[in-house]
């Protein structure tokens, strides 16, 4: 019982000293991945312009549901030009970082992970370093990079898809006025304050979800098994993490 | 893999999305467009009683934005609010003897300085001080002050 403990916390703190000791060497390799921009372009597609598609979807889809609730709970109190308000703030600040965090959790991370992890078991990664290639530096360090890049785009995108889904829903089949959608969001809605705040966020969460991504990937048991269970890995914890920072960075940014 | 051209130009598209989505939300969702509120001049009015006004609350004039509060403080030789508004650089000729009300937008709004023309030759300039001026409505004062004349009527009664 002890010695279990014991041997939870030593593994425990293993990991997490190989995954900080993994980050530094990593960001050690930025400048290395910045001077070798095709290969960060490549990356940039694979996490960016392929997680396009669902981010748009998804955008529209949950700004159009934010516009039918917000109506039909701010038409009680004859409130329903607040209407953008409520629909831009609630995007721009949370869902938009927080739901496209969490789609590219499960687009990009597991992707990242697993291909990671089948470059590891077909030792591909061995033979870089057997030719003296850093594999941190060459495979890692642009993925890490273009995960933090595309994120805060990805969000933003999110967030933009959004406005105009709930301005589609409210203006269009509700029937809110139009110009007091635009002007009441415009009001409310603080660049500095709200817009800047969830670009930050997105970063912080674009950063989190890559590195867990591929540290999984570089830290998998080279099986079939190790792999699978390092996606899952990957999924699991990084929306945990997404979930728990969000919380911690909403409660330092508005106070 | 696709041709590394192509894959460049779709990435290209990708960043120039993104780009324009935070345009969009800067100018379009957020009130970037609307003042920028770093040219113009400073005004500043002294009130017994500002509420629930804050720094960024609008500034109108026949309810017109002008400016926004740009600093609230307290002075304690007075006892009084001090508001430093940032008044737009667009609007030089307000007179110099303007009266600041404090204002609610709606029963339960946010609070705003609402300035009234006066008559003087002479306009507001940077660094002026507004010296009439009304403070805000506090709701329970009102509130207390209606059940109060209740109370005292029944008496006569």
């Amino acid at each position: 019982m002890i010695q279990a403990l014991g041997k939870m916390g030593i593994s425990t703190f293993g990991w997490l000293g190989r995954c900080c000791i993994f980050l530094v060497y990593v960001a050690s390799g930025f400048f290395i991945a910045l001077k070798n921009w095709r290969d960060l372009i490549a990356q940039l597609y694979f996490v960016g312009v392929l997680s396009l598609v669902i981010i748009v979807v998804s955008g529209f889809f949950v700004g159009m549901v934010l516009g039918l609730q917000g109506y039909n709970t701010l038409v009680d109190f004859g409130a329903e030009e607040s209407l953008g308000v409520v629909v831009s703030l609630s995007l721009v600040r949370e869902l938009g970082p927080v739901v496209a965090a969490l789609l590219f959790a499960g687009r990009a991370g597991s992707a990242l992970t697993a291909e990671i992890g089948l470059m590891k078991s077909t030792e591909q990664l061995m033979a870089m370093e057997m030719m003296a290639v850093d594999p941190l530096h060459r495979v890692i360090a642009p993925r890490l990079l273009a995960g933090i890049i595309a994120m805060p785009l990805l969000a933003a995108i999110f967030s933009a898809v959004g406005v105009y889904g709930g301005y589609f829903v409210g203006t269009g089949l509700l029937g809110v006025d139009d110009g007091a959608f635009w002007s009441q969001m415009q009001a409310a809605v603080d660049f500095n304050g709200d817009v800047m705040n969830g670009i930050i966020k997105s970063i912080v969460f674009g950063f989190v979800i890559t590195w867990i991504a591929v540290f999984e990937g570089y830290d998998t048991a080279p099986t079939s098994e190790g792999i699978s269970r390092a996606t899952t890995r990957t999924v699991v914890n990084s929306s945990l993490a997404v979930l728990a920072l969000d919380f911690v960075l909403t409660a330092v940014m508005f106070d | 893999m696709m041709q590394s051209r192509t894959v460049e130009t779709t990435v290209g598209v990708f960043i120039a999305l993104g780009l324009a989505a935070i345009v969009v939300l800067a100018m379009k969702v957020s009130n970037m467009s609307t003042l920028g509120s770093d040219d113009g001049y400073q005004v500043s009015a002294n009130f017994d009683n500002i509420g629930g006004l804050k720094v960024r609350s609008p500034v109108k004039m026949a309810g017109v934005l002008v400016g926004r509060v740009s600093e609230v403080s307290f002075d304690d030789e007075t006892y009084e609010a001090v508001a430093v508004m940032t008044i737009d650089a667009k609007y030089v000729k307000i007179p110099e003897d303007t009266t600041a009300n404090i204002y609610t937008a709606g029963l339960l709004g946010e609070q705003y300085i609402s300035l009234d023309a006066g008559g003087a030759e002479d306009y507001l300039q940077e660094g002026s001080m507004i010296e009439i001026t009304q403070s805000a409505v506090v709701l329970e004062q009102v509130i207390g002050q209606v059940l109060f004349d209740k109370a005292s009527g029944d008496d006569e009664e």
